[in-house]
């Protein structure tokens, strides 16, 4: 079996602090990781080669060249090649024109049985990524899978979460699978894979090698723009009640009170 | 797509499936189709491919579409077990002001099998056309049979705007049609206007664990769409016995063209918690120092009438389930009253709950942030302050 993994590198959104003066995000010192989300789908994708043997592990992404510390990450959780898609046609992407640059990849890639990846990124939040790949490859999908069940010769059963649930989801082989943190606990990297993962090449690809146009890729090949980006007004200033702790309660349920809140 | 088929010229006659190196290209009724695993590569329109010459490359400036043809404001009806999504509802009152600020209609989507009762519902809502999808396949959703239905009908009936809630349905939904409409689409926005100069739709939408806020525009594709945040848009009034157009769609299915079954689907069997619905919500954190805290933050939230929601801190502690959880990871909520009790308020739980109308803070610490946003503070034990509370109520 051939899995292939798509991850992305992102900034660490939970190091991300505010500038107590000017309310903007302060992104210097953020560190990069590999996006949480693509790290159950990565461990996904060792679980099954643990249990299939001859099975090999892909990792590919878009990103700068910094985005390679992330792919030798992968390495040595234990994947068994990493490719890495970068050029500088590639930048300003929204997941429009990333679906189609990844989707490129992984057809370059070829000959695959299951793509997986994260749910979402955590810098963006989106979701889309992953869905939008999957159609540019013309394959079905399954999205939020918490579980997979079992692997049969030309489908898959897989968990899909819902908000108050679960589906139990049948899908033809090949496919992609986007996993939520639910799906399993990442393995950490070992001693011996960071060694093996530093005395490996990653593949580095550019638009030429995976045969898009310039314009196809990257902001030229992006329908959203972003318009504005702006910090969120600051709420007014909140009341801090004082005096005894029964003061303070019985002031808060007037004030509540008074705004037909409770 | 910038390879296009001419329609005049092309015989059907498959020639050209052969050149593409993504088979992208496909017959449907007798004509050549290019798919979206197009990637303009351009190997079908070298010369010894098509003997018609029916296959034809676009220039460089006809990107995007002719936007003066689209016309309407689309929300997706999302139903589980025949029942309308709350968000959806929220999505018909925004939808009506969008639809009344461009001039057009207000228009919903629906597929279902035999769910006619719901047709009327959202013209008491407020549509003025329905869309019905009707058929067995569609009863429940299926990730190919939505696409395909939803995906003709816009090609069919082209609307300006589609709106969908961002549910783990909405957000699968979205990103499948996006890329079959070859057009863009907006995650979670948590608010939609319309530019009163050249009536596009403006979409804004957190970014960095809502620290900051990004205004998106689709400028030269259609439609515009949108997933949004439930919770965020204001439901509309019900006007009993309003009627509207109806339109059944095309729901047929190929053989094999469904590559998914749903074979069951199973209900959590934990307390159902629905943050989102809640009008009242009372949240613990890792100032509870417990698993037994949540009796307190309970106590509390069955005086209030609300439910309970809780931080990551308390989740990832174990002391309560994730379904609890608000914030980036968790639920976004926008009750009318959030009380937060122990919780220090990292910018990925105030994320989820800074929207809400009122915000109370119960914390022994001064300086946590969670004051910053709160409308009311109280510096305290919440083991003292919350008996209190009760007390007073």
């Amino acid at each position: 079996m051939r899995i292939i993994v798509c991850a992305k590198q992102v900034p660490d959104t939970n190091e991300v602090k505010i500038d107590p003066v000017t309310g903007t995000l302060i992104r210097e010192g953020v560190p990069s990781i590999l996006n949480p989300d693509d790290a159950n789908a990565i461990e996904a994708a060792l679980e099954l080669r643990d249990r299939y043997p001859g099975t090999t592990v892909s990792v590919i992404s878009m990103g700068p060249p910094q985005a390679l510390y992330m792919l030798r990450e992968c390495l040595a959780m234990g994947a068994d090649e990493a490719y890495l898609l970068s050029s500088r046609a590639f930048g300003g992407a929204d997941t429009c024109a990333t679906s189609t640059t990844l989707a490129a990849g992984v057809r370059k890639i070829g000959d695959y049985d299951i793509i997986f990846a994260g749910r979402q990124a955590i810098d963006g939040d989106t979701a889309q990524v992953g869905p939008q790949t999957a159609q540019r490859l013309g394959l079905p999908s399954v999205t939020y899978v918490s579980k997979i069940r079992e692997i049969k010769e030309k489908t898959i059963i897989v968990e899909r979460a819902l908000e108050d649930g679960f589906e139990v989801i049948e899908i033809n082989r090949p496919c992609m699978l986007t996993a939520v943190k639910e799906l399993n606990t990442p393995r950490y990297m070992s001693i011996e894979r960071i060694e093996e993962a530093y005395a490996k090449d990653i593949t580095i690809w550019d638009e030429n090698d995976v045969r898009l146009a310039p314009e196809d890729c990257g902001l030229k090949a992006s329908p959203t723009q972003v318009f504005r980006s702006f910090t969120p007004p600051p709420k007014g200033a909140g009341e801090m009640l004082a005096g005894t702790i029964s003061e303070m309660s019985a002031a808060l349920v007037e004030r509540l009170t008074a705004k037909h809140v409770i | 797509m910038a390879v296009k088929i001419n329609e005049e010229k092309c015989k059907g006659c498959q020639k050209c499936l052969k050149s593409c190196p993504f088979d992208a290209i496909a017959i449907q009724d007798k004509l050549a189709v290019i798919g979206p695993s197009c990637t303009n590569c351009g190997a079908c329109i070298e010369p010894d491919v098509c003997p018609f010459d029916a296959i034809e490359k676009l220039d460089e400036d006809s990107r995007g579409v002719d936007v003066t043809q689209y016309h309407d404001v689309w929300v997706f009806a999302e139903q589980r077990a025949g029942e309308l999504m709350g968000v959806s509802v929220e999505l018909m009152g925004e939808g009506r002001k969008l639809a009344d600020d461009i001039g057009c209609k207000l228009c919903a989507i629906l597929c279902g099998d035999d769910y006619a009762a719901l047709v009327d519902e959202l013209f008491e809502y407020g549509a003025d056309k329905v869309y019905y999808a009707n058929a067995p396949e569609l009863k429940s959703y299926n990730t190919d049979a939505y696409t395909k239905v939803i995906y003709r009908a816009i090609l069919k009936y082209k609307p300006e705007v589609v709106l969908l809630g961002a549910t783990h349905i909405g957000r699968d939904l979205g990103p499948c049609l996006a890329v079959q409409c070859g057009t863009g689409l907006t995650a979670d926005c948590t608010k939609l206007d319309i530019d009163p100069e050249d009536k596009k739709l403006m979409q804004t939408r957190p970014a960095f664990g809502g620290n900051l806020m990004a205004t998106i525009l689709c400028p030269n594709h259609r439609p515009q769409m949108s997933t949004v945040r439930p919770g965020v848009m204001q439901k509309p009034e019900r006007v009993a016995g309003k009627k509207g157009e109806l339109i059944e769609l095309d729901a047929s299915f190929a053989d094999g063209e469904l590559r998914m079954r749903v074979l069951e689907t199973v209900k959590a069997m934990k307390e159902m918690v629905s943050l989102t619905d809640a009008e009242i919500i009372v949240s613990g954190g890792a100032g509870l120092g417990g698993p037994d805290g949540f009796k307190v933050i309970k106590q509390l939230a069955d005086a209030l009438g609300g439910v309970v929601g809780s931080s990551r801190a308390a989740v990832d502690a174990g002391w309560i389930d994730h379904s609890h959880q608000v914030g980036q990871t968790g639920t976004t909520v926008k009750p009318r009253l959030y009380v937060a009790c122990g919780i220090s308020g990292a910018i990925q739980h105030l994320a989820g709950m800074q929207t809400s109308d009122y915000i109370v803070a119960i914390n022994k610490n001064e300086n946590a942030p969670i004051f910053e946003v709160a409308d009311y503070g109280i510096v305290g034990d919440l083991y003292k302050v919350i008996p209190a509370i009760i007390e007073a109520l």
